[in-house]
């Protein structure tokens, strides 16, 4: 899971490792992370959603803690005065699917497989629930100290996405948050379902192709339906830690069939839009990976540096994201890119010109 | 002025000397107990039989295993105290948390994690625990272990909290050794943290090695200043490595895949180092060892270094042969036993050194001892030994353009002349001493690490860059030959203006 989560993360939601370590100190310690399927839920079922928000960088530093983000369900559970029937994942990519595996670990609550997201973003309103307009509210946010907070209510996603930003900004750009309360009939229609299985059969892939001294990369694009887009090392990475955000970009110089070219790809938090020598070759929402060339591992924003060499592959983004309303809430004008979303899957000449 | 590079290896040590772009002598000599007597006995031979008087010498580079050997082998390292300053962040991960437990078992001694630290912006993430960091430093003291790592978060922006428990340990400790995170690594605090519980693990072993090797030239009468190599081919002062001998870890490779660049003269190629036990894989590229991009581990521990990106498989000069199996070759290996373990020496192992002299690929020992081998299996074994090379050499190339491949170690011989992506196999004088080599032309760096304000990236990079390789040159770098091989800047939201904090590491050859 977590090889497969943080390739999901494109970049952002953070390395999963801290979180495995801690995952691994609670199988030892007997308890267990029981996964269900949505499809199985009741329509009445109640299903806490959690997720850790922030800056990548800070969690390099501060690391996880499930206790913490545990305690935000608890602390929901007491504002509703009511029991919830289990956790889904707020966001697949990276760190934070293992919120709610180590959120269901610690409170013995099915971890429901699906997520909002299908990948990572940086913002709330950039989830199926915003795309589904369900209501956003309450959170209930907790940090490492005795700081508590609930958000009784909010104009709309963006509103809660700006009020939870400052506080986790406040809070040194890093929170634990468990998120407006869903039945188990909005979780069926609308979340990216199975997507906990899709991270544990990409992670599966990778090891599989290790064993046999196979190409990871290939096997994950393969595997997934996915393009590779270009391969090169590292050449420049300029980061910002803006409003609780990571920014900047990252050049990259061809290598192989890609010698004489250079790929610019810009990040927030995750990476958002990538131009081959000036030609915007792949956008949110498909998902932009940026791969170990040789170990098929996953890189993030915070990770990247010179001289690395990479694969950027390109993954389809769940149909519910590139629909007419989800391009709204996560197209590249979300991300302020004045460009129309055409998927990577849908552009023959470009693929031509790569294959 | 000529210097002498040393290779102290597990098996072997070796020494060259090197007079401008030319090595004038070569040899070899067991690796002793005591590591002194080794070089001492290496020393007095090279200077004797190269007529060199050691007034001659204008410096000393040593390259050693000693201490990845040390970790990876589980010996020779102190238990160690743990201070992690950071609570109430970083409560379920504590120090040793990702260690192997057999290494864990013998390091890890007492743990304090105490309130305290930074916040990504500067501010304190709590005040910190200073009543209980001195009583953590006297529970320490009163532990007896000799050395502690101190781990703080954020402490690569701000290094205050950990200079500050240093201090109080010092005073708590009399005489412990302290490593700060701070001195060794940037962002990611399980992965600093674990290689400064290392070089603490180190600093006894370190100390004492390389007061061996200064005692070892005191008494071949060389007054020339020693200088040990590090991670990325460039030496420091002896007493700056005894205190850092993590930064040491992978010199070994590194001073290996740099002879081979010196007595090649190929900025390009395939490395393949064949010792006794292993062969090592590497990628010259533009002279310097092509870089890991993974986590390197060391000895089962996550660390954050950058080390060169090596395959290791189980082939060397030692390596045992089943007698009942051509294809059964490795990875057991006799090792640094050779000399009487093997057949030609009268031994009765049959290793890859008595297959190449069966083939006729060299001809040492006493060639008679194998004359009654099977010509077949000696074929097929030699077939399966060129099997594994062309696997390992092809797993490392980039693409499939055919490179040049340059054959060292002391087990060359075991190399064949034509393998599949090879252009051409590179055979040069003194390849068995290749890591004295590349210790002798060990490089000098220059850095800076500096918080510039309103300035524009671009410029503040610029100027960083330009500084770093004056300070280079300054140091004994040929002004030409300074390359760029570290470059990071971190943006600092919580000082006024638009500040940046640039480091910028630079490289160059010594001009001779």
């Amino acid at each position: 899971m977590a090889i497969g989560s943080w390739i999901l993360g494109t970049g952002g939601g953070g390395d999963p490792y801290f979180s495995l370590l801690e995952a691994r100190q609670h199988l030892a310690a007997g308890k267990r992370a029981r996964i269900i399927d949505p499809l199985s839920l009741p329509d009445e079922a109640l299903v806490a959603c959690v997720g850790q928000m922030g800056a990548p960088l800070v969690k390099q530093e501060r690391l996880v803690d499930g206790p913490v983000i545990a305690s935000t369900i608890t602390m929901m559970e007491e504002y509703l005065d009511r029991r919830f029937d289990a956790v889904m994942l707020w966001e697949i990519g990276g760190n934070n699917g293992f919120q709610a595996v180590l959120s269901g670990m610690l409170l013995d609550m099915p971890i429901v497989d699906c997520d909002a997201m299908g990948r990572a973003f940086p913002q709330a309103d950039m989830t199926t629930f915003s795309i589904c307009e369900l209501t956003s509210y309450p959170w209930t946010m907790v940090d490492i100290r005795r700081n508590r907070m609930i958000f009784v209510e909010a104009e709309d996603w963006s509103w809660m996405e700006r009020m939870t930003r400052k506080a986790c900004t406040v809070l040194g750009s890093s929170a634990a948050t468990c998120k407006a309360p869903r039945t188990g009939a909005e979780v069926k229609s609308s979340t990216c379902l199975h997507t906990l299985s899709q991270a544990l059969r990409i992670g599966r892939t990778v090891k599989a192709a290790r064993v046999v001294h196979a190409d990871p990369v290939a096997a994950v694009v393969e595997g997934e339906g996915g393009r590779v887009l270009f391969r090169g090392k590292i050449a420049d990475v300029l980061r910002r830690t803006t409003e609780g955000w990571l920014r900047g970009t990252v050049e990259i110089d061809g290598l192989d069939g890609d010698e004489g070219r250079r790929l610019r790809i810009a990040f927030q938090n995750e990476f958002a839009v990538a131009w081959m020598d000036d030609t915007v070759v792949a956008t949110v929402p498909d998902l932009i990976c940026l791969m170990d060339t040789a170990s098929g591992d996953a890189i993030g924003t915070e990770t990247v540096r010179y001289g690395q060499r990479v694969t950027v592959i390109a993954l389809p983004a769940p149909a519910i994201l590139t629909s007419e309303r989800g391009l709204k809430k996560v197209g590249p004008r979300a991300f302020g890119y004045d460009l129309d979303f055409r998927s990577v899957f849908s552009q023959p000449a470009f693929l031509e010109a790569t294959a | 002025m000529m210097r002498i590079g040393i290779d102290v290896g597990g098996t072997n040590t070796d020494a060259v000397i090197v007079d401008g772009g030319a090595v004038i002598h070569a040899v070899k000599n067991p690796t002793t107990a005591d590591v002194m007597s080794g070089i001492l006995a290496s020393l007095g031979q090279v200077l004797g039989e190269a007529a060199v008087p050691a007034s001659g010498i204008g410096a000393v580079m040593i390259g050693t295993t000693h201490f990845t050997n040390a970790v990876v082998q589980r010996r020779d390292v102190s238990p160690v105290a743990a201070v992690r300053i950071g609570l109430p962040a970083t409560a379920t991960l504590p120090p040793f948390v990702d260690w192997p437990a057999d290494l864990s078992a013998l390091i890890r001694g007492p743990v304090h994690m105490l309130r305290g630290g930074y916040e990504v912006d500067g501010r304190e993430l709590v005040p910190f625990d200073r009543t209980g960091m001195r009583a953590a430093a006297r529970a320490i003291a009163e532990s007896g272990v000799t050395a502690v790592g101190v781990s703080s978060v954020f402490s690569p922006l701000n290094p205050d909290i950990e200079r500050e428990a240093g201090e109080i340990l010092h005073e708590e400790c009399p005489g412990i050794s302290v490593t700060l995170s701070h001195e060794l690594g940037r962002i990611g605090l399980l992965a600093r943290e674990n290689v400064t519980l290392l070089n603490a693990a180190l600093v006894a072993m370190a100390r004492h090695t390389v007061g061996a090797f200064a005692e070892a030239l005191a008494q071949a009468g060389i007054a020339a200043p020693l200088f040990i190599t590090q991670n990325d081919g460039t030496v420091v002062a002896a007493d700056e490595a005894a205190a850092f001998p993590v930064r040491s870890f992978a010199s070994g490779p590194t001073n290996s895949l740099r002879g081979a660049a010196f007595l090649s003269g190929l900025e390009n190629a395939v490395v393949v180092d064949v010792g006794g036990t292993t062969t090592d894989v590497g990628n010259l590229v533009r002279g310097f060892p092509r870089e890991a991009n993974n986590v390197v581990e060391v000895g089962g521990v996550r660390t954050l270094f950058r080390m060169p990106d090596l395959l290791s498989i189980g082939l060397g000069g030692g390596t045992l042969c089943d007698p009942a199996d051509p294809r059964a070759v490795g990875p057991r290996s006799v090792g640094f036993r050779l000399p009487e373990r093997a057949l030609v020496f009268g031994g009765p192992d049959l290793t890859a050194t008595d297959i190449a002299v069966a083939a006729g690929l060299l001809d040492i020992g006493d060639r008679r001892r194998v004359a009654g081998l099977d010509a077949a299996y000696v074929a097929a074994a030699m077939v399966r030994m060129r099997v594994m090379l062309a696997e390992a050499v092809d797993r490392m190339k980039t693409d499939a353009t055919p490179v040049p491949l340059v054959a060292v170690g002391g087990g060359a011989f075991l190399i064949p002349d034509d393998l599949p992506g090879v252009s051409e196999v590179i055979r040069v004088p003194h390849a068995a001493v290749a890591n004295a080599v590349g210790a002798a032309i060990a490089q000098v760096s220059g850095e800076v690490d500096q918080i510039f304000t309103d300035i524009e990236r671009a410029t503040a990079v610029a100027t960083a860059q330009t500084r770093a390789k004056a300070h280079a040159v300054r140091a004994g770098a040929a002004k030409g030959s300074v390359k760029l091989v570290e470059m990071e800047d971190i943006p600092l939201a919580y000082l006024p203006g638009n500040s940046l904090r640039v480091r910028v590491r630079v490289v160059g050859d010594v001009r001779l």
